[in-house]
């Protein structure tokens, strides 16, 4: 899935705290895809960042009304538009 | 009744109340075994299906998904549709959380592609009043049948129960599929269903599940090696695949399920209660003090049931061993059996107070909160958030800790858990330090304020987590080597937990604990008495017997028991095994004596103390601040004058005692969670190894450095 990120995508770990924006596409290797994706965090799904965890990783989203948390480092593969 | 039982599993993501509708359906004891190669439980109960009927109902883990590429992922898809031999059930009952119905369905949609005889229990339905459209619109909209509970207090069980005898009846397990396959996807499909073998079921959802879960370096177990190459050869890009099914059974739920939800379900609750317990200041302060509490519960609270425990087996040793002629019987009886299912009971108290505790945590939501705040921490030992709690009890025992694996997901790192676990300085550990610390350094203050021998004992602690963070940073990376998975963590709304899930939790665990590790701590202590007690015939210095009938007081007699004590053990098999020993020991300037302490120790660290009391002949029932085998230690010497111990055979020692696997019971409770002798022989021989290693550096150094050996 090497795409170059499209002008207006950005990584989900740099939304910021708060804000809501359309998965646009998820990297990273098949398992973590998959299994973000059977969650819920499919292209086209609202995600909202709420916070980041008080040591820094990992971060808090919002995805259909389910709260879940991956690290940062897989938010810098999960591309959204705002 | 000529028919079999009819086989019913219980199926649903986590955190869905799956455990209490179990519970709930069930009521009487789950029969608890592992899945075969995996160190995942396998739970089956008798469930009563009303007018005399009865079924097996088995509770799959929780699962977001059938597909998977670990074994441990794979136990769902076998559970569910009997694929590698199992059994397949009659009937499936789904739990769906009502308040997060998309992600929940989700699941639904791969069990109804699956054509399995379904039933949805809609749980959580105190919390989802108002959002929902009526159950039986649902159930229309799905084509399944739909029984909404409360998992919690009942309501609704007996319905579900109605409603499950008649799927039995009459089942329903046409498949239904919600979307298309593109013509890419249909002609990879149709290719791994032509190249399923005899035996492996021709079927679309199942070459979807092939296509989806085997891959180059999946952990998956008999899967043939021709669906393996279909799936593998040609064909689409996995990642393709994975997208395409994904996002169509998504859409599905986004056309069908989501507009008939009125809104969001009230969250405000776990929003206010995260406000303060995930805040960087307040949620830290509130994490110390959750965790002190789970501390201090294994560490102090425990005390008072294991002192009686110990008093009440003492007792009865003392009873059998008055009321037996004395003789080798009353002998093994008193200190082998009755010993041994001390040493087996004495952990009792920990391991319910400490699965009290996980209970609670787990229930309620916050463990994954405690994940959540620890993750960064427990990624320096290539874990994640979820091992914090077992290492944290790691420092008051070993054998809870080990059992609290369970609550990670992944077998590969419950394994690194138990792995670096019996690292950490458990309470065991104390009694060795304490009396090495009181015989060997002097009671000064450095620079005039901090205690000498408060820094040794701060310093071990630190010395163990150190070695704890460096076994698991090495582990990971070889023997425990895994491809990283992602942190991928639920944080589920906070609910009150229910104490009757907590207790069966509980009792299920320990009853687990005495009848599988138990048997194995008995024997090994049956094995280390004899090793201790024979041969009965030691060919004494003195006539200890003459010499004792001659003493004038009690305090002569005393004296000369404990010096023919001494003697008896240093003649036994254990004394003759220090012996033989020495050789490997003496580098890290230990002699036999010390050996012969090191065996007795194998039963528990603390035993320690006991065994070197009566090798000294200064009596067994020493205790670590006993000044008599303090003076007697620091009196001992060598056969060319020099005393035994010195600070650096002290320091060497503790750091042997600090990494040595010396503890049965922690082999044992690995043996009885692994399944097997693998992962406890490795443990012992990696362990050992390490501590021989260190304490040689140790000694071996510092005699270089010139200190006195």
């Amino acid at each position: 899935m090497a795409q170059l990120p499209q002008n207006d995508e950005i990584p989900l770990a740099s939304l910021p705290s708060g804000t809501t924006a359309l998965l646009t596409r998820v990297g990273g290797d098949r398992a973590f895809r998959r299994r973000v994706m059977e969650l819920g965090l499919v292209p086209g799904a609202a995600v909202q960042k709420r916070k980041t965890a008080p040591l820094g990783d990992p971060i808090e989203l919002e995805v259909r009304g389910c709260r879940l948390s991956i690290r940062r480092a897989e938010a810098e593969v999960v591309w959204v538009k705002a | 009744m000529s028919a079999p039982r009819p086989l019913i599993a219980l199926a649903g993501n986590p955190n869905t109340g799956k455990t209490t509708l179990f519970n709930h359906l069930t009521g009487s004891r789950a029969r608890v075994g592992n899945y075969p190669g995996v160190t995942v439980e396998r739970r089956v109960a008798t469930m009563s299906l009303g007018s005399g009927q009865d079924a097996d109902l088995v509770d799959i883990p929780g699962t977001y998904s059938i597909v998977g590429r670990s074994a441990e992922e794979q136990i769902a898809i076998r559970e569910l549709t009997g694929l590698g031999g199992g059994r397949r059930p009659d009937l499936v009952v789904l739990c769906v959380d009502a308040t997060n119905l998309v992600r929940n369905l989700y699941l639904a949609l791969q069990l109804q592609e699956l054509g399995v005889n379904l039933v949805i229990a809609l749980t959580m339905m105190d919390e989802a009043r108002g959002i929902l459209p009526e159950p039986h619109k649902l159930g229309a909209v799905l084509q399944c049948s739909i029984a909404p509970v409360v998992a919690r207090s009942g309501e609704g069980v007996p319905a579900l129960v109605e409603l499950m005898r008649d799927r039995l009846a009459t089942p329903d397990a046409a498949p239904r599929w919600r979307w298309t396959p593109s013509l890419t996807l249909r002609g990879a499909m149709d290719r791994v269903r032509a190249a399923a073998p005899e035996g492996w079921p021709k079927d679309d959802a199942l070459a979807l599940w092939a296509l989806m879960s085997v891959t180059e370096t999946d952990e998956l177990q008999g899967v043939p090696q021709a669906v393996r190459t279909a799936v593998l050869l040609g064909g689409p890009a996995g990642e393709a695949v994975d997208e395409e099914v994904i996002t169509a059974r998504y859409r599905w739920l986004d056309e069908h399920i989501a507009p008939a939800l009125s809104g969001p379900p009230e969250r405000s609750l776990t929003d206010r209660v995260d406000a303060v317990l995930i805040h960087p200041i307040f949620g830290f302060v509130v994490f110390l003090g959750i965790m002190f509490v789970v501390f201090q519960s294994l560490f102090a609270w425990a005390d008072p049931a294991i002192t009686l425990i110990e008093d009440i087996f003492g007792a009865l040793g003392g009873l059998i061993a008055s009321s037996l002629p004395p003789g080798i019987l009353n002998d093994l009886l008193v200190n082998g059996v009755i010993g041994g299912m001390g040493s087996v009971v004495v952990f009792l108290p920990q391991i319910l107070l400490l699965f009290f505790m996980l209970g609670l945590l787990e229930d309620s939501g916050y463990m994954a909160r405690v994940a959540y705040l620890m993750d960064r921490v427990m990624r320096l030992m290539n874990l994640n958030g979820r091992a914090f709690v077992p290492m944290l009890s790691g420092f008051a025992c070993a054998i809870p800790a080990v059992m609290a694996t369970r609550t990670m997901e992944r077998q590969r790192d419950r394994l690194l858990t138990m792995m670096v676990v019996p690292l950490m300085t458990c309470s065991a550990r104390l009694p060795i330090y304490t009396l090495m610390i009181g015989a060997l350094f002097p009671p000064d203050r450095l620079w005039g304020v901090v205690p000498v021998q408060g820094l040794l004992m701060v310093f071990m602690y630190l010395f163990s987590v150190g070695m704890a963070l460096t076994a698991a940073w090495v582990l990971s990376r070889t023997v425990l080597k895994a491809p990283n998975v992602a942190l991928v963590l639920e944080l589920p709304p906070y609910r009150a937990p229910r104490l009757r899930d907590v207790l069966r939790m509980m009792t299920s665990r320990a009853s687990m604990f005495l009848r599988e590790a138990g048997t194995v701590i008995l024997g090994f202590t049956i094995l280390l008495w004899a090793l201790l007690s024979f041969p009965k015939d030691v060919a004494f210095t003195q006539d200890y017997e003459a010499q004792i009938a001659a003493a004038q007081t009690e305090a002569q007699v005393a004296q000369l028991t404990a010096a023919q004590d001494g003697e008896r053990l240093r003649g036994s098999y254990g004394g003759r095994l220090g012996h033989a020993i020495e050789p490997v020991i003496q580098p890290l300037g230990f002699d036999w004596k010390i050996g012969v302490g090191l065996i007795g120790a194998f039963a528990a660290r603390e035993v320690f103390v006991s065994t070197m009391g009566v090798v000294y002949g200064v009596g067994g029932d020493v205790n670590e601040e006993s000044v008599t085998l303090r003076e007697r230690m620091r009196s001992e010497l060598r056969a060319d004058g020099k005393p035994v111990y010195t600070p650096l055979v002290g320091m060497s020692l503790m750091a042997f005692f600090a990494l040595a696997c010396q503890c049965m019971s922690t082999l044992a409770v690995v043996k009885r969670e692994t399944g097997g002798w693998r992962w406890p022989t490795f443990l012992f021989v990696y362990m050992t190894s390490l501590a021989w290693t260190v304490s040689f550096l140790i000694y071996q150094g510092g005699r270089l450095l010139g200190f006195a050996g």
